[in-house]
C-alpha cells in the first residue's frame, strides 16, 4: 500500500475515531454521575444530527446545529425527569431494560418523523470534493472540522468539570454522592444534568460528522455499542482516556478492511469489545476500582 | 486431631494489612470462639478459610489437606459450611427451599436427569426435603418450613441459615456472629444450641463479640487484634490474660 | 404438587387442541400459521426464561442463537454439494445416507444435506458455539454482561447479513421441508397446516415440560439461588458459574431448535432473525410475563407474537415492544402477571406447592 492509502486509512480512522470517542465520552458523564448506562446514548447522535438537517431550512448552519444541540439537550433532560429521576434503587437490569426501551423508541419516533432515508448536514465549508492540502497529503475540511470542534469540546468539557462549581458539584457526586448531598449538593438535579450534558455533546457529534457519515434513524444502536466498547477500553468513567481509544478503535477499523470485507467492520470493534471485557474489564487506562460497577 | 490448620495466613488489602502471621487450629469435635475488637480480622479470617479469598501467604489444611485458593463450592463440598454475618438467605424461596440448598452437595441429578423426572431424581428430592425438615425441627423451626424465608423474624431468620449450614452435614461449620442482633434469651438459646450441635459431632469456629456466650460454650478461644493473633487458649486463661484485657479495656486492665 | 404441575400442562394441551378445533369450526385456519410461527418464538422465549428469571443472566442476543440453528440448517440443505460430487467427503456422506437428490425451483439437480442431518449439525453447532461463548461472558455481571450479549448477537447477525453464502441481506430460501416421520413432515404447505401447527406446540409443551421439570428439582432451586445470593449458593457447594453456563446452553438449544423448525416451516430464513430487535423482543417478552414466570412469558409470548405476526401492530411493531419493555420496567418490574391478583394462578405451577407438602 502506498503512503496516500495508508494515510487516507488513517484519516479515516481519526474521523471515525472521534465519533466513537464522542459517544464514550457522553456514557462516562451519564455513568460517573449515575452508575447507569445509557444505552440510549447513540440516539442522541442521531438525534442531532437530523434535527439539524430539519432545521437547515430555517436557520443557518451554524444556527441549526445550536438549535438541534438545545432541542436534544431537552429531550435528554426529559428522558431523565419522565423516566429515571423517581425510581427507587433499581437494579441493573431494570435500569438497562429501560435505556433500551427507550433507545428503541426513540429510534421508532425518528422513523415515523424523518422516515427510512438517510442525511446528511452540507459540508461546513466546501463541499464533499473540495480538499485541503496538509503536509503533502490532501484530506477533506470536515475532517478538520470534526477533530478541531471535538478538540474544542473535550477543552471545554475539561473546564467545566475542574474549573466551574456545577462541573465540580459533579464530580462530587460521582465520587460519592451521599456526602455530596452532605455538602447541599442537589444529587437529583445533577443526575438530570449529566443526562442534558450527554444529550448536547452527543448532538453535536451527530451534527459534525453527519456530512460524512450522514445519518439514519437506526444510526444510533451501531454507535451505542462502539462508543461503549470505546468507554470500556479506556476505562469507564475516563473521558481523557476515551479520547485515545477512540482514536485506536477507529483506526484499527479502518484498517480492518485490508484483511476483512468491509461487511465485517463491525465484527472486528465487537470483538475488541468482547476481548476486553473477558481480559481487562478495566481497560487500557482504567484501575481495577473502576471495573467494579456504580451503583445507582 | 487437628481438622482445621492454620499457618501463617496473611492477607492485605492495598496499603491496609488485614491479617497477619496468624496461625492456629481446630481440634475435631469442638467449639473454637474467634474474638476481637471490631477491625480486628476476623471477618477476613473466615473468608479466607471458607474460600471467598485468597491468602498472600501461608497455607490452610482442612482434613489434613491444603484448601488455600480453592473456590467456596469446592470448599463446601469438602465438608466446610459457613453462615454470614450478615444474613443471607436466598429472597423468593420458603425456608423449607432454603434449607433444602444446603443438602445440594449431597444430590447427584443434573440437568438431563431433572429434565427428564427420572425416579432416581424424584428420590433423592425426597429424602433432601425430609432430611431438611428434620434440622429444622431440631433447631425448633419446622413451623416456619412454607413461609418465605425474607418474611420471617431476624432470629427466625438465624435459625435457617443456620439449619441451611447443617443441612450440609459439615464437618466444619463456621458461623459468623450468630448471635448478632439477638436478644438474651434468644441469646442463650443459641449459646445451647450451638453446643447440642457440637455435641451431635460437629466442629464449629465461630466468630462472635458477645463474651457471655462465648466464655460459656467455647472448649478454646483465639483472639486477633490489627490481623495479628494475640493469644489461643481456654477460656478461663483468655479472661486472665493481660494483653486480652488491655485490648479490650484499653490502658491498665482492672481485673 | 407435581400434579398441579401436571394439571397446568394438561390446560396447555388442552388450550392447544381446543383452538385448532375452533379455527376449523370457523373455517379461520389460515390463523394457524401465525400461531404456528408464536409457538416457535415461544420456545425461544421459554429456554431464555429459565435463563433470565431462574438463572439471573441477562442475554441480548439471544436471537444469535436462534440464527445460528436456523441458518446452518438452511445452508446446509441447500447448498448444492455436486461440484464436490467425487470427492472424499461427500461420497462419505452420501454413503452414510446423509445427503439427499432433489430438484430445485429452477429445475436444476441439488445435492444437498438432508435435513435430520443438518438439524443435529446445527444443534451440536449451538451448543459449541455456547459453551464457547457463555464461558466467558457469564463471568460477567449487569452491563458488562447486558453488553456483551448484545455484541455477540450482533456479531452474528453482521454475519449473516454481510455473507454472501448466507444469502446477504436477502437470507437463505427454498429450503425443503423436514420429514419426522414418514407421516410427520414441518414445511408451509397449505396442506400440512394443522400438522405442522401441532408439531410446533409439541415441541413447545415438552420444552415446557423439561423446563417445569427442571425448575421444581434440585437444579432449579440451585438456580434461584443463584439467582437470589450467588455467594451464598457458593457457600452450599453450587459450582455457580458451571450452572450458569449449562442453563445458558439449554436455553440457546431451545432458540436454535426453534430456529432449526421455523426454518424449514417457513421454508427460509433472513438475516432479521438475527437482529438485535428480535433478541430484544423476547426479553421484553420474559420480562412482561414477569421474569420467572414460565407460564406468563408463554402467554404473553404467544399473544404479543401473535399480534406482531398478524400486522395487527403495523409500522408501530418495534415502537410497541419498546414501550412495553420501558412501562413494565417502569411500574412493574416484576412482570404483569407477577401481581397479587394472579398469584393463585402463579402458585399453581411454580414453588409454593412446597407449602402444601408440610
Amino acid at each position: 500500500m502506498n503512503f496516500d492509502l495508508f494515510f487516507q486509512y488513517i484519516v479515516a480512522g481519526i474521523t471515525y475515531g472521534t465519533i466513537y470517542a464522542v459517544v464514550a465520552i457522553g456514557f462516562n458523564i451519564i455513568y460517573n454521575a449515575t452508575g447507569i448506562i445509557n444505552f440510549a446514548q447513540g440516539e442522541f447522535v442521531m438525534l442531532g444530527g437530523m434535527t439539524a438537517v430539519t432545521l437547515l431550512r430555517y436557520l443557518p448552519l451554524p444556527a441549526a446545529v445550536l438549535a438541534a444541540m438545545i432541542i436534544t439537550m431537552l429531550v435528554g433532560g426529559l428522558i431523565e425527569i419522565l423516566f429515571i429521576r423517581w425510581l427507587y434503587k433499581p437494579s441493573v437490569l431494570r435500569m438497562i431494560i429501560i435505556t433500551i426501551g427507550l433507545s428503541i423508541l426513540i429510534r421508532e419516533t425518528a422513523l415515523h418523523i424523518w422516515g427510512e432515508g438517510v442525511k446528511a448536514l452540507p459540508y461546513f465549508t466546501g463541499t464533499s470534493v473540495s480538499s485541503i492540502k496538509l503536509g503533502g497529503v490532501f484530506i477533506s475540511p470536515q475532517v478538520l472540522w470534526v477533530v478541531g470542534i471535538s478538540a474544542v469540546m473535550v477543552a471545554l468539557l475539561n473546564v467545566f468539570f475542574n474549573y466551574t462549581i456545577t462541573g465540580r458539584q459533579m464530580r462530587a457526586c460521582s465520587v460519592n454522592r451521599e456526602a455530596a448531598r452532605l455538602c447541599g449538593i442537589n444529587a437529583k438535579n445533577m443526575v438530570t444534568l449529566s443526562f442534558m450534558l450527554s444529550a448536547a455533546i452527543g448532538a453535536l457529534g451527530g451534527c459534525i460528522v453527519s456530512p460524512i457519515t450522514y445519518v439514519q434513524y437506526d444510526s444510533g444502536t451501531p454507535l451505542a455499542i462502539k462508543g461503549f466498547t470505546v468507554a470500556i477500553l479506556g476505562g469507564l468513567g475516563n473521558s481523557v482516556a476515551a479520547v485515545a481509544a477512540g482514536l485506536v478503535l477507529g483506526i484499527l477499523e479502518s484498517f480492518s478492511i485490508w484483511v476483512m470485507p468491509a461487511a465485517y467492520k463491525d465484527v472486528i470493534s465487537i470483538s475488541i469489545l468482547l476481548l476486553i471485557l473477558f481480559v481487562r474489564p478495566s481497560g487500557l487506562f482504567g484501575s481495577k476500582e473502576a471495573a467494579n460497577l456504580k451503583e445507582f | 486431631m487437628q481438622l482445621l490448620e492454620v499457618k501463617d495466613i496473611g492477607k492485605r488489602f492495598g496499603g491496609l494489612q488485614a491479617v497477619s502471621g496468624v496461625s492456629f487450629g481446630v481440634r475435631e469435635g469442638t467449639i473454637k470462639a474467634l474474638i476481637g475488637p471490631n477491625g480486628a480480622g476476623k471477618t477476613t479470617l473466615f473468608n479466607l478459610i471458607s474460600g471467598f479469598l485468597t491468602p498472600d501467604n501461608g497455607k490452610i489444611l482442612f482434613h489434613d489437606r491444603p484448601v488455600q485458593g480453592l473456590r467456596p463450592f469446592e470448599i463446601a463440598a469438602r465438608g466446610m459450611a459457613r453462615t454470614f454475618q450478615h444474613i443471607r438467605l436466598f429472597p423468593e424461596m420458603t425456608s423449607l427451599e432454603n434449607v433444602m440448598i444446603g443438602r445440594h452437595i449431597h444430590g447427584k441429578s443434573g440437568f438431563l436427569s431433572a429434565m427428564l423426572d427420572l425416579p432416581r431424581t424424584r428420590r433423592e428430592d425426597r429424602g433432601a426435603r425430609e432430611k431438611a425438615l428434620e434440622l429444622m425441627d431440631f433447631l425448633g423451626i419446622a413451623a416456619l418450613a412454607g413461609h418465605e424465608a425474607t418474611s420471617l423474624s431476624y432470629g427466625q431468620q438465624r435459625l435457617v441459615e443456620l439449619a441451611r449450614g447443617l443441612a450440609c452435614e459439615p464437618a466444619l461449620l463456621l458461623l459468623d456472629e450468630p448471635a448478632a442482633g439477638l436478644n438474651m434469651r434468644e441469646t442463650a438459646e443459641m449459646a445451647s444450641l450451638i453446643s447440642r450441635i457440637r455435641d451431635r459431632g460437629v466442629t464449629i469456629l465461630i466468630v462472635e463479640h458477645d463474651m457471655s456466650l462465648v466464655m460459656n460454650i467455647s472448649d478454646e478461644i483465639i483472639v486477633l487484634n490489627y490481623g495479628e493473633k494475640i493469644a489461643d487458649d481456654v477460656p478461663l486463661a483468655i479472661q486472665k490474660n493481660e494483653d486480652v484485657i488491655r485490648i479490650y479495656l484499653g490502658g491498665d486492665g482492672d481485673a | 404438587m407435581r400434579s398441579r404441575m401436571h394439571l397446568a400442562l394438561f390446560g396447555l394441551v388442552a388450550a392447544v387442541i381446543s383452538v385448532q378445533q375452533v379455527t376449523a369450526y370457523t373455517g379461520s385456519e389460515y390463523y394457524l400459521t401465525q400461531l404456528t410461527m408464536s409457538a416457535y418464538y415461544s420456545l425461544v422465549i421459554v429456554g431464555l426464561c429459565l435463563l433470565m428469571g431462574y438463572a439471573g443472566q441477562i442475554s441480548l442476543g439471544h436471537a444469535g442463537f436462534f440464527a445460528i440453528g436456523g441458518y446452518i440448517s438452511a445452508f446446509l440443505t441447500t447448498h448444492d454439494l455436486s461440484p464436490l460430487k467425487d470427492s472424499g467427503i461427500v461420497v462419505f456422506l452420501s454413503k452414510a445416507r446423509l445427503l439427499s437428490q432433489r430438484t430445485d425451483l429452477y429445475g436444476g439437480q441439488l445435492l444437498t444435506v438432508q435435513p435430520w442431518a443438518a438439524c443435529i449439525v446445527a444443534i451440536l453447532a449451538t451448543v459449541v458455539i455456547a459453551y464457547i461463548v457463555g464461558g466467558p461472558v457469564l463471568r460477567l455481571k449487569g452491563h458488562y454482561l447486558a453488553m456483551a450479549t448484545l455484541g455477540f448477537g450482533t456479531i452474528i447477525y453482521r454475519i449473516a447479513i454481510g455473507t454472501t453464502a448466507l444469502g446477504a441481506a436477502d437470507g437463505l430460501s427454498d429450503v425443503p421441508p423436514f420429514r419426522l416421520l414418514p407421516f410427520l413432515e414441518v414445511s408451509g404447505e397449505m396442506s400440512n397446516r394443522v400438522q405442522n401447527y401441532y408439531i410446533a406446540w409439541g415441541l413447545v409443551i415438552l420444552a415446557v415440560l423439561f423446563s417445569l421439570n427442571i425448575i421444581h428439582s434440585r437444579i432449579g432451586r440451585a438456580l434461584r439461588s443463584i439467582h437470589g445470593a450467588e455467594d451464598a449458593a457458593n457457600a452450599m457447594g453450587i459450582n455457580t458459574a458451571r450452572y450458569k453456563l449449562n442453563t445458558f446452553v439449554l436455553s440457546a438449544v431451545f432458540a436454535s431448535v426453534a430456529g432449526v423448525f421455523l426454518t424449514h416451516y417457513n421454508g427460509g430464513i433472513g438475516p432479521s432473525e438475527a437482529s438485535i430487535m428480535k433478541s430484544v423482543r423476547y426479553v421484553a417478552i420474559v420480562a412482561v410475563g414477569g421474569m420467572a414466570n414460565l407460564w406468563g412469558a408463554l402467554v404473553m409470548g404467544t399473544l404479543l407474537n401473535f399480534l406482531s405476526l398478524r400486522g395487527y401492530l403495523g409500522t408501530y411493531d418495534d415502537a410497541v415492544f419498546g414501550g412495553i419493555l420501558i412501562i413494565i420496567m417502569l411500574f412493574v418490574p416484576q412482570g404483569l402477571l407477577h401481581v397479587d391478583v394472579f398469584r393463585g394462578l402463579r402458585g399453581l405451577v411454580l414453588r409454593r406447592q412446597n407449602e402444601k407438602e408440610t
